[in-house]
C-alpha cells in the first residue's frame, strides 16, 4: 500500500521546477534541462496512475508503463534534434546566450559598423 | 506510513532536492550533473512504484544517453563565460509562474486522486511487453522511424552551413 498523494506531490514539484528552469535561464542548454524535468514529471504521473489505478481491461492496465516508455523515447529524439540546433546556433553566433540578439546577421553588421 | 511510503519519501526528497539544484545552480556543468541525480532519483521512484522495466529504460536512456549528449554539447560549445543567471525581476516572475504551476497541478491532482491509500498493482513486465507488441505495436514501430529521423536530422542540422546569408552556400 502506498499513499498516492506523495507521487502526485512530486509530480507537481518537478513540473514547477521545470517551468522555472525554462523561464529563468539564459543558457540554452539549461533551458533544455528544464524541459527534461517537465518531461520527467509527465512520466512520473503516467507511471503513478498506471500502477495505482485498477482496470479490468488488459490493454488499459498496461497503457501507463507503455506510454511512459514512449515518452522517454520521444524525449531522447527531441534532445538529439535540440542539441543539434544548439550546436548550429553556437557555430553561427559563438555563444549560447539567449539574452543576446538571436539573428546572427545583425551581429555581423554591428561588427562591420564598429 | 507503510514501508513503501517511507521509501518513496526518501527517493522523492532526493529527486526534488537535486531538481531544485539543477535549476538553481549557477555553474552550467553542475546543473547538468544535478540533472543526472534527478533523473536517477526518478528511476528510483519508478522502482518504488513497481515499474521495473520503466525504471531500467529511464536509467539506460536518460542517464546513459541523454545526459551524456548534454555533457557533450556543453563540452563542444565550451561556453563557460556565458552568464547563466538572468535578472532578478525575471527570476522572480519565473519563480511565481513555477510556484503557480506547482500549486495548480498539485491541488488538482491531490483533490481528485490523492486521498486514501492504493495498492501498487501494476502490470508485470510480461504484460507490458504484451502491450507493446500487441496493442501498441504500430506506434512502437513508428517510434523506430522517429528515432532514425531524429538521428539523420541531428547530423544534417549540426553540419548545415553557418549563417544563412544570401549567396553563401557550402
Amino acid at each position: 500500500m502506498i499513499r498516492p498523494a506523495l507521487p502526485y506531490l512530486l509530480v507537481a514539484v518537478l513540473a514547477g521546477l521545470g517551468v522555472y528552469g525554462i523561464l529563468a535561464r539564459r543558457h540554452a542548454v539549461l533551458v533544455l534541462v528544464g524541459v527534461e524535468l517537465l518531461l520527467g514529471a509527465a512520466g512520473l504521473l503516467l507511471v503513478t496512475v498506471g500502477q495505482t489505478a485498477t482496470s479490468p481491461d488488459q490493454a488499459a492496465a498496461t497503457s501507463g508503463p507503455v506510454l511512459t516508455l514512449f515518452v522517454i523515447t520521444i524525449a531522447a529524439a527531441e534532445v538529439v534534434v535540440a542539441l543539434a540546433v544548439l550546436l548550429a546556433l553556437f557555430r553561427a553566433r559563438g555563444h549560447l546566450d539567449l539574452h543576446a540578439d538571436l539573428d546572427p546577421r545583425d551581429r555581423d553588421t554591428q561588427e562591420a559598423e564598429a | 506510513m507503510s514501508g513503501l511510503d517511507v521509501l518513496f519519501l526518501a527517493v522523492g526528497l532526493v529527486t526534488a532536492g537535486s531538481g531544485l539544484l539543477a535549476v538553481m545552480s549557477v555553474r552550467v556543468l553542475h546543473a547538468a550533473l544535478w540533472l543526472v541525480v534527478t533523473l536517477g532519483g526518478l528511476a528510483g521512484c519508478y522502482l518504488v512504484l513497481g515499474a521495473e522495466l520503466v525504471a531500467l529504460v529511464q536509467l539506460l536512456v536518460y542517464v546513459g544517453a541523454v545526459v551524456v549528449l548534454v555533457l557533450f554539447a556543453l563540452m563542444l560549445t565550451r561556453s563557460g563565460g556565458v552568464p547563466v543567471v538572468t535578472s532578478l525581476p525575471q527570476r522572480g516572475a519565473s519563480a511565481l509562474v513555477g510556484a503557480g504551476t506547482t500549486i495548480l497541478l498539485g491541488g488538482a491532482l491531490l483533490a481528485t486522486l490523492g486521498d486514501g491509500r492504493a495498492e501498487v498493482t501494476g502490470p508485470d513486465s510480461t504484460a507490458v511487453a504484451t502491450g507493446i507488441f500487441g496493442t501498441y505495436v504500430w506506434p512502437f514501430e513508428l517510434l523506430s522511424v522517429l528515432l532514425l529521423l531524429a538521428l539523420v536530422a541531428g547530423v544534417a542540422v549540426a553540419r548545415a552551413p553557418v549563417g544563412g546569408r544570401e549567396g553563401e552556400q557550402a
